[in-house]
């Protein structure tokens, strides 16, 4: 059946394929926003039905700072992307770091919010149902930022070694995709929490 | 055209010792390796759930039998369910989608080869862990070893007060585990589908194998999340002390319900796709036919798809729902119906008029459309609430749903083994034995769930680890027990088929059913790199074209 690969190859069809890396991450996206879909479900169903307080009502304030400079590092990631694609190596590597930056004075809100709540107002997650949700969608999110930071981390220490070029801006794109995600998630998780479960 | 004429260049090296193989295989990201391992994988663990359906049907053969305590039972029908659904059917359908779907589409691996492995190591131990609870989950407390709390694991039987020790946990970890590793196969198929196929094969040429399990994995994405999440609740719940699903702080045990079922029901159709798939591939070939209306079977895969999506709570009538709601989940169960009728009229179409031959995966092919048919008519008598009411939880839903994953689902999937053997082993099957185990499981397959729905219908139920005599239920259990016996012998006659051909069987050549798809321009077993050339398509049946090029199929598509 030499011959059938042979003729099988006659003409060459010009066309476009979408790349894998964005398809994959896309794909990747759809499944973790399948995850965060039950918990933002289980959240909303919960809310109001916990037996004992402390109530969000009471405890929960909006960490607006905060939730700008997540969602600023969604501008910032962006930036760095198109520094690298123009070739701007030096560009990329401070807006990347801004978008880390970002990243962890987010994580840092997160963390003195837990903080607060623990300590000060005795709400842990096995003490109610809003702990438990509560802890369980902001969590979820909080983790997926910090895997975020953990690989944009990965790429800025490649970029401080010079190792970061313009022909890798398909790779870092492809993060980029998912830095993006988790800022998205946390609009919805913002809205649940803060504003409708409030 | 000759069939055996395959003039590649034989690259015969000494025989590597044992240890540089199995390094080969434990090491591989060849998706064509790694297919044959996820189903030489899900046979061992076919064998094993097998097992403990056999000893679940002895305990059962007779009213007041005592060949197993109940508390073994319990454990048995988890097991049997996990074992069967997630670490055989989910292993057995990646696996030849693995194997087949980059050969299809003219591609030389998956698209993302090391994340393939990966995933398929990750459902490999999520097996390995679920069985591990034999030994592991006794633990400190002399509770229980393997899981026990049913295969959909309801509220609040899984709680800490209700499930001491760690079987709960073993079984909440493996799928969490092997479902990392579904969803990470999913990703890899969607994304191999749409980015890697050769040139000339756009969407609607692409072989109905391919888009079915495009729409397959959709659903894995979108279907096993939610168990993920469900299972993730289900940790905090008992490792943390969370209340998601704790009725004493005012959580909800029906949560869990529709949590699972959002998954489960899906699942079903993640099973049974794949199914489709087969029949697909087998029925054209073996009736010498083009598949008769490809678009539609295509719109009715996507249908079925985004229904299947919005149909779970048909599991949940007997939980006591709002009457609006048993009215949409009825109407959406009944709806789907319809995309699976026209699928079955498009195979008969295929075969009607077709020179039929009846070779082993065609009579495994014909006898998954009679006995899908009637899984779907006993589905829609389930799907009607009130008719569920009645008979919810008792064995005629089990013979339901026994009648769609084996009756469909395993008919399939072996007639798929028969057919794609030659490919991958190089080596014919017989043909004699291969009959024989069509039959022997045939026999045993009716034997068993065509009267399993008559203590159904008589009002055993489901999960009762013995009855009382005198119900009129003895002859029905004797009879399915019975059945079990056939099913088995089927079986292994199937592993010997598999064996002895695999050493005996004569060389089967690139293309022994004259078909139409790539794969079969590839000799078998095909090379590490697939196609020495990628090929160019211009059709639904690139073979065909090349085989008949007075006649092309290129020109009436």
């Amino acid at each position: 059946m030499n011959a059938t690969s042979m003729s099988l190859q006659q003409q060459s069809v010009a066309r476009e394929l979408p790349s894998r890396g964005h398809v994959g991450m896309l794909v990747l996206i759809a499944a973790e926003a399948a995850i965060f879909t039950i918990f933002v479900v289980a959240y909303i169903f919960y809310i109001g039905k916990s037996l004992t307080g402390p109530t969000p009502q009471k405890v929960l304030t909006a960490p607006i700072f905060y939730s700008i400079c997540l969602l600023s590092s969604s501008v910032t990631i962006h930036l760095a992307v198109k520094a690298l694609r123009d070739g701007k190596v030096g560009i990329f590597s401070r807006w990347w770091f801004a978008t880390i930056a970002l990243g962890a004075i987010f994580l840092y809100g997160t963390a003195t919010e837990w903080h607060r709540l623990i300590s000060r107002e005795g709400l842990t997650i096995s003490t109610n149902l809003f702990g438990t949700t509560y802890y369980s969608l902001v969590g979820l999110h909080g983790f997926h930022v910090v895997i975020g930071i953990l690989s944009l981390t990965v790429v800025f220490t490649f970029a401080l070694m010079g190792q970061v070029k313009q022909e890798h801006v398909y790779r870092v794109d492809v993060l980029s995709l998912y830095w993006h995600f988790v800022d998205a998630v946390w609009v919805v998780v913002f809205t649940v929490v803060y504003v409708v479960g409030r | 055209m000759s069939t055996d004429s395959i003039a590649w260049p034989q690259t015969e090296t000494a025989v590597q010792p044992l240890v540089d193989r199995l390094h080969d295989w434990v090491t591989t990201v060849d998706h064509k390796r790694l297919g044959i391992l996820y189903l030489g994988y899900a046979l061992v663990f076919l064998a094993i759930g097998g097992i403990e359906a056999g000893i679940m049907r002895i305990q059962l053969i007779r009213a007041h039998n005592d060949f197993v305590s109940p508390q073994v039972f319990n454990r048995l029908f988890t097991m049997h369910g996990t074992t069967m659904i997630f670490f055989v059917v989910m292993p057995l359908v990646f696996g030849f989608a693995n194997y087949l779907i980059p050969l299809m589409i003219g591609a030389r691996d998956m698209a993302f080869p090391r994340l393939n492995a990966f995933s398929f190591w990750l459902t490999a131990f999520g097996g390995l862990l679920l069985y591990l609870s034999l030994l592991g989950a006794n633990g400190l407390y002399g509770a229980g070893n393997a899981p026990d709390v049913g295969w959909f694991a309801y509220a609040p039987l899984t709680s800490r007060t209700f499930s001491v020790g760690h079987s709960t946990d073993f079984w909440t970890l493996s799928l969490l585990v092997s479902g990392f590793g579904s969803i990470g196969t999913a990703v890899n198929i969607l994304t191999t589908i749409l980015c890697m196929r050769c040139p000339g094969m756009s969407l609607a040429k692409m072989p109905l194998l391919a888009w079915l399990n495009l729409v397959m994995s959709g659903m894995v994405v979108l279907a096993i999340s939610p168990l993920t999440a469900a299972q993730l609740m289900l940790l905090v719940d008992r490792y943390l002390g969370g209340h998601f699903f704790d009725t004493q702080a005012g959580g909800s045990a029906v949560m869990w319900m529709h949590f699972f079922w959002v998954f489960g029901h899906p699942e079903v159709y993640v099973l049974v796709i794949p199914g489709f798939a087969f029949a697909s591939e087998i029925i054209p070939v073996f009736s010498r036919k083009a598949i008769f209306g490809y678009p539609v079977m295509v719109a009715a895969t996507i249908c079925i798809g985004f229904i299947g999506m919005s149909v779970w709570a048909h599991h949940m009538f007997t939980v006591g729902m709002s009457s609006n709601a048993n009215t949409f989940f009825v109407l959406s169960t009944m709806a789907i119906a319809v995309p699976t009728g026209i699928k079955i009229f498009n195979w008969l179409a295929t075969m009607w008029g077709g020179k039929i031959e009846f070779k082993t995966p065609m009579l495994f092919c014909v006898g998954f459309l009679f006995q899908f048919l009637i899984a779907g008519l006993t589905g829609i008598m389930l799907g009607a609430a009130p008719f569920d009411w009645q008979l919810g939880n008792s064995y005629f839903v089990v013979a339901h749903f026994h009648y769609v994953i084996v009756g469909a689902i395993l008919f399939t999937i072996f007639g798929a083994f028969y057919y794609w053997f030659p490919k991958m082993s190089g080596k014919m099957y017989s043909e004699t034995l291969g009959k024989l185990h069509f039959w022997l499981f045939l026999i045993g397959f009716h034997m068993t769930f065509d009267f399993m729905h008559i203590p159904g219908l008589l009002g055993m139920p489901r999960r009762i680890y013995t009855y009382e005599p005198g119900r009129g239920w003895d002859v029905w259990n004797l009879i399915v027990t019975v059945g079990v016996v056939f099913q088995a012998l089927g079986t292994v006659v199937f592993v010997v088929n598999l064996v002895w051909s695999y050493f005996k069987g004569a060389t089967a050549g690139s293309d022994p059913w004259d078909a139409w798809t790539l794969e079969w321009s590839t000799p078998s077993p095909p090379s590490a790199y697939n196609f020495s050339v990628i090929p160019t398509v211009q059709s639904r049946r690139p073979l065909w074209d090349l085989k008949h090029p007075d006649d092309p199929d290129w020109k009436y598509e």
